[in-house]
């Protein structure tokens, strides 16, 4: 394998985010955890924008990394849970093996794949702004508007439950 | 330059993207001390004091030997412009304080998360009319690339109220993540309304699209967005929570020293407070710039003028027009710092959620129509759809309006019932009853 700028920058970005991701399990504080996340995230955008996928690129920074992740150190700030102490029982080889049957599925899939050289050109613009509002406003546009409606369900229900707390 | 041109084609990619990352830090990060500088005399002069003048002035004696005759009583005066050099210098070579049962990393981490949002934010704001003036790319999601960039900046205050290990950092960091989260929304939907306006994420796009006569028809002014109606709109909106976003007066709830101490950078000194400080001021210079690009025709003359044209493009024009508008929007934050009182908590949320969400996203609906009239109607009929929608929004928001002054409890009187009440007689309040 011929060691290219792309691979290095490959690289760079790819190590760290499986290791924040070894993170987000391995840490025993929640915040280290959280924060781990954030990291992978954050670098799994940058991979996006290494296949000039721009848009599902920063949509990955602005949504995980930037909201729902604030949201959850929030929550972890707020409730400042303590180190949980592990228990032993059967849910650690269960975990493990479940972990190895999904390690040796995702390898059968990629493993064959790394080797292949000469890969297909990713499409110049493929992740553009453009590209996206056009397939999503008209190829895509049920499915577009049936998530924000459920969406829109989600927050209502929220503000439902929330509001009859108080009462 | 030959060596530079012999090298490979790798390494030259790799030397200007580190030139471009330094260009891009240098305009922001070398006017800080001049800023505060200049933050610390206007406020002073807005408030009748005289503020820091006298640092740097150097008066040589008028009969010492020592002194070259041509400098023997003459006066240097600096206007206290050392003064920021000499506070940094301070905080520099103070003793480095971190107090025990802190979560070490975390603590060390949140400052520099903040250093870098401040630095990184103004990665796509152009400078010129040539694409070399963008300071590390010109992507096609600039603007979102400002708010991805923006929303991170939540993390250094959380982290910091989080890992200091004291109460009133913590309340900081909670209400700075609350009021973050709270107007990011308000400003990612006036900058989308801007958006659609130009019709394209790029912030060069953007600032091309301001270029135009106004209105088409007045040759002499550019058709900056802050003179269209949704433009003008989306500006106060993106202003409020540009201030909010950058934790200044009146929206410095989270360091609110009469309530919190210093709020989440209670325990930090030294360099570290030094760096929450510099990034302070750096968001507020590069807010104030996004604001002058997306708004106020960024790298343009603010008059459209055939002599001043060619000027536009020209080397290192563009960079002083920007630095300048950069430097109005700073007098506009020390402004607003210096006028309004820091909000209570509930004003804060009642104004993000209550008024400039719902009045971003309205104007969100109003620039589509008024975008979908013109392209199927013609300019003068979106005009007149336009202006008929903002009408209706107008009466609409009065209406609401007067029906919660109809509802709400008048607070009138503001006395305070004492429980061990002294004997005195108050005639302040001339309609209670006075035990005697």
């Amino acid at each position: 394998m011929k060691l290219t700028p792309e691979l290095i920058i490959f690289a760079m970005l790819a190590g760290p985010a499986a290791l924040a991701a070894v993170g987000v399990v391995a840490f025993g504080s929640a915040i280290r955890s959280a924060l781990c996340l954030v990291f992978n995230f954050f670098l799994l955008a940058f991979l996006y924008f290494t296949l000039s996928m721009d848009m599902p690129g920063i949509s990955q920074i602005v949504v995980y990394s930037g909201a729902i992740m604030v949201l959850f150190v929030f929550v972890i700030m707020l409730l400042n849970p303590k180190l949980i102490e592990e228990r032993k029982d059967l849910k650690r080889p269960f975990g493990i093996a479940f972990g190895v049957v999904l390690f040796g599925i995702l390898a059968s899939q990629v493993l064959p794949v790394l080797g292949f050289e000469g890969a297909k050109p990713v499409v110049h613009q493929i992740g553009s702004p453009n590209v996206i509002g056009d397939a999503l406003f008209s190829s895509y546009v049920f499915p577009f508007e049936v998530i924000s409606i459920l969406l829109l369900v989600g927050v209502v229900g929220s503000v439902f439950l929330a509001k009859r707390r108080t009462d | 330059m030959d060596w530079l041109h012999n090298l490979s084609p790798a390494i030259q990619d790799v030397l200007s993207a580190i030139g471009r990352a330094i260009l891009a830090i240098i305009p922001i990060f070398a006017p800080v001390p001049v800023i505060i500088w200049y933050e610390r005399r206007l406020l002073s002069w807005m408030q009748d004091r005289i503020g820091p003048n006298r640092t740097g002035n150097i008066t040589f004696s008028r009969t010492s030997k020592m002194v070259p005759s041509f400098l023997r009583g003459k006066k240097f005066k600096l206007f206290g412009l050392a003064q920021s050099i000499a506070d940094g210098l301070k905080l520099f070579t103070k003793e480095d304080i971190m107090p025990d049962k802190t979560d070490r990393v975390l603590f060390i981490l949140a400052p520099l998360i903040a250093l870098f949002v401040a630095l990184t934010l103004g990665c796509t704001i152009p400078f010129g009319g040539d694409i070399r003036f963008t300071p590390v790319a010109d992507v096609n999601v600039g603007m979102l690339v400002i708010l991805a960039i923006s929303s991170l900046g939540a993390y250094s205050t959380v982290l910091a109220g989080y890992s200091s290990n004291n109460k009133y950092s913590l309340m900081g960091g909670l209400r700075a993540s609350a009021q973050l989260i709270s107007y990011e929304l308000a400003m990612g939907i006036a900058l989308a309304a801007m958006v659609m306006n130009s019709g394209s994420l790029r912030m060069t796009d953007i600032v091309k699209s301001q270029d135009a006569p106004l209105y088409g028809v007045v040759s002499f002014i550019p058709n900056w967005n802050v003179f269209t109606p949704m433009g003008f709109i989306s500006a106060i909106v993106f202003g409020v929570c540009m201030i909010a976003e950058t934790n200044r007066p009146p929206f410095d709830l989270p360091e609110a020293e009469n309530e919190l101490v210093a709020g989440y950078h209670t325990e930090y000194s030294t360099k570290r407070w030094g760096i929450f400080m510099m990034a302070e001021y750096m968001a507020m210079f590069t807010f104030s710039m996004i604001f002058a690009t997306v708004f106020l025709g960024g790298y343009h003359f603010p008059i459209r003028w055939d002599v001043l044209a060619p000027y536009e493009n020209m080397y290192l024009v563009g960079v002083v027009v920007m630095l300048t508008k950069g430097a109005v929007g700073l007098t506009v934050y020390i402004w607003v710092r210096a006028t309004f009182p820091r909000l209570r908590y509930d004003q804060l949320m009642n104004l993000g959620w209550k008024f400039l969400l719902p009045l971003a996203v309205v104007n969100l609906m109003i620039t589509a129509t008024w975008i979908f009239a013109a392209k199927v109607y013609g300019p003068m009929a979106a005009w007149m759809v336009g202006l008929v929608c903002y009408g209706v929004l107008f009466i609409v928001w009065a209406a609401i309006r007067h029906q919660a002054k109809k509802t709400q409890p008048q607070f009138q009187s503001r006395s305070v019932n004492m429980v061990n009440s002294p004997r005195r007689v108050l005639d302040v309040v001339p309609n209670k009853e006075v035990t005697p």
